[in-house]
């Protein structure tokens, strides 16, 4: 069942991802940006943990939920220390997404060379 | 061919143009929607598997977006990535394995610019403004849910 729920919801954001691109006809770039803000949003709103909840990586692995664990990471750090919270506890979340895709970006991108 | 059998051909054509755009819209959505379904229940399988070597939820959470970036930055690498990404559109931009790839194909592509002009500057291009409107945003959420709400 958890598979299901992944699937569905997760597939979901990808379509209204996909939607939201073919009619504003917009860069996916751009799209991608509204996405993980999207997430952000939807975070401090008490939405988005609920769905995680629901989903599990169906909602951790789209990019929304990269906005909506920046946001869990800063409140968690805030309660404890207020303000200076938020600065510490956003990237102490995000840590491991980002510094994988730095180290094995470039990793792959020393090894490996454009086909095409 | 007669006066009729034009005006219907025209009629016919002006239909179509209607209904192309909206048909291939469709199409990109259920894609999109299956193919990000697909790369989720691998996350999900991922997730799971990491939990039942008894490391807790949260971290189990970290773990799996950390293999799934591995993975997307891997495919790109064999050129596999950017051929889902061309079918599947948002299916395959929107999970952190698009994240990766949108790391690893300029990096790559701008290797032969050097290792720190080509590799290191490009490689966030994509990347690089999805972090910047995510820490702001969520910094902007996070003060109005301490102070305002």
């Amino acid at each position: 069942m958890a598979y299901v729920k992944a699937f569905v919801v997760g597939g979901l954001l990808c379509a209204i991802a996909q939607a939201a691109m073919d009619l504003t006809k917009a860069n996916p770039a751009i799209i991608m940006v509204s996405a993980v803000s999207a997430g952000a949003i939807l975070s401090g709103l008490g939405l988005y943990a609920p769905l995680v909840e629901f989903a599990g990586a169906g909602a951790t692995i789209p990019l929304p939920g990269f906005g909506h664990t920046l946001v869990t990471g800063m409140l968690e750090d805030a309660a404890q220390w207020g303000l200076f919270g938020i600065l510490t506890g956003g990237f102490k979340a995000v840590s491991a997404g980002l510094l994988s895709a730095v180290l094995f970006g470039y990793l792959m991108a020393v090894l490996f060379n454009p086909k095409g | 061919m007669t006066k009729a059998n034009i005006r219907e051909q025209e009629a016919y054509s002006a239909f179509l143009e209607d209904f192309r755009p909206k048909r291939a819209t469709l199409r990109n959505i259920v894609v999109a929607f299956f193919v990000g379904g697909l790369i989720c229940t691998v996350g999900q399988g991922v997730l799971t598997y990491i939990m039942t070597r008894g490391i807790p939820l949260k971290q189990a959470y970290v773990l799996t977006s950390s293999i799934m970036v591995f993975a997307g930055a891997f495919l790109t690498g064999l050129g596999v990535y950017d051929k889902i990404g061309s079918f599947a559109g948002m299916g395959a931009a929107l999970p952190i394995t698009g994240f990766a790839n949108s790391v690893v194909s300029p990096a790559m592509e701008f290797k032969r610019e050097g290792f720190v002009l080509g590799v290191g500057a490009k490689m966030f291009q994509v990347a690089g403004p999805v972090i910047v409107y995510a820490s702001l945003s969520a910094t902007v959420v996070s003060i109005l849910k301490l102070y305002v709400f």
